[in-house]
């Protein structure tokens, strides 16, 4: 269940509990502290910066779950959503 | 040689205590010989729910502090001979005892017993470590809510670390009618999730209070919660019993009337 469904139309209380445990799960799993997101999201900073304007204040990473064909159809995955200010034209 | 079973949970307030006392009395009625200890130290409630509070000489400190001898301290059930209790003590605190002296003290109890039962109180500290040192399997409670079931994952991971090889999960306080209307987890919700087997689902019933209140554990009474402990307790002992069905509420009548007509 993706993150549209929220906005098309009201899910049950009882799924919204599901999906939030999934992904909070995922996260406690890999024991992933919020320190080590905040130094994986200014390395990220720092690397697109060097190519692109990014709206670094609106940059969100996460740790959440993606579908595959092993594995139970789903594994972890870094997710990152990086808003673009502007990309810088070489010359 | 008994089998130890901790019945744990993270998450307090979630009915490790209540299922305790249900589990140990519901394998006392399938003739097992079986013993209960609470291993709350500090926080004494396994006797008050099992009616045995009044009855109470030595506790488990006194036993690993050798004030008394390990017999002297067991309680036996008001209606069951071959059920027993090692309360805790309820003024001292965690530390009072060690990993080591409660493995000491299961192993003394195997030898007597079929089944050692441990009540685990919440968290993840030295009690928690204490109840889990002994034991062979784990039984994990959890209720079909966010919190509970979160906690139940990191406890999960802790006795996987701890090499507890069998480990199973109970849900409890299932409301069917919430369920139905979408506004609870069911159980499969909750057992894909949380990536164990499943021994058993016990609906949120009244009737587990009204035994509380009377301090007589309900498990094989003509209740649905006391069939769903049954059924658990069977499950335990490696029989296969199918689920109640907590969704539908004709299934479950259904069922019960099955049950009966067997028995």
């Amino acid at each position: 269940m993706g993150l549209m469904d929220l906005f098309t139309k009201k899910k049950s209380s009882g799924n919204v509990a599901k999906d939030r445990l999934k992904l909070l799960l995922v996260s406690d799993r890999a024991n992933c502290s919020p320190e080590m997101m905040e130094m994986i999201k200014n390395d990220i900073i720092a690397v697109i910066s060097k190519y692109m304007e990014i709206d670094a204040d609106a940059l969100d990473v996460k740790i959440t779950e993606t579908d595959s064909d092993s594995n139970n159809g789903s594994v972890p995955a870094l997710f990152a959503n990086i808003p673009i200010k502007d990309i810088k034209h070489s010359k | 040689m008994g089998e130890v079973i901790v019945i744990t949970s993270g998450k307090g307030g979630v009915g490790k205590t209540t299922t305790t006392a249900n589990v140990g009395t519901g394998l006392a009625q399938l003739d097992k010989k079986v013993v209960m200890i609470d291993t709350d130290i500090g926080l004494r409630n396994l006797d008050v729910v099992m009616g045995l509070e009044n009855r109470i000489v030595y506790n488990l400190v006194d036993v690993i502090e050798e004030k008394c001898r390990l017999k002297q301290a067991l309680i036996h059930d008001k209606k069951y001979p071959e059920l027993y209790l090692l309360p805790s003590a309820q003024t001292r605190d965690k530390d009072s005892v060690s990993p080591e002296q409660m493995v000491a003290l299961i192993n003394q109890l195997r030898e007597e017993f079929d089944y050692i039962l441990l009540d685990c109180p919440a968290g993840i500290e030295q009690g928690f470590k204490n109840a889990i040192a002994g034991a062979d399997r784990a039984l994990v409670v959890t209720t079909p809510e966010v919190s509970a079931v979160r906690d139940a994952d990191r406890i999960i991971g802790l006795l996987e670390a701890n090499e507890i090889k069998q480990i199973d999960l109970l849900v409890n306080r299932l409301r069917m009618d919430m369920v139905k209307r979408g506004d609870m987890m069911n159980v499969d919700d909750v057992t894909d999730i949380l990536a164990v087997n499943l021994i058993g689902a016990v609906p949120d019933d009244e009737h587990v209070v009204i035994s509380t209140n009377n301090g007589e554990p309900l498990a094989g009474n003509n209740t649905l919660a006391g069939q769903a402990y049954s059924n658990i307790c069977k499950r335990i002992l490696g029989e296969e019993v199918p689920f109640l069905d907590l969704d539908e509420v004709k299934g479950v009548f259904g069922k019960l009337k099955e049950l009966f007509k067997k028995n």
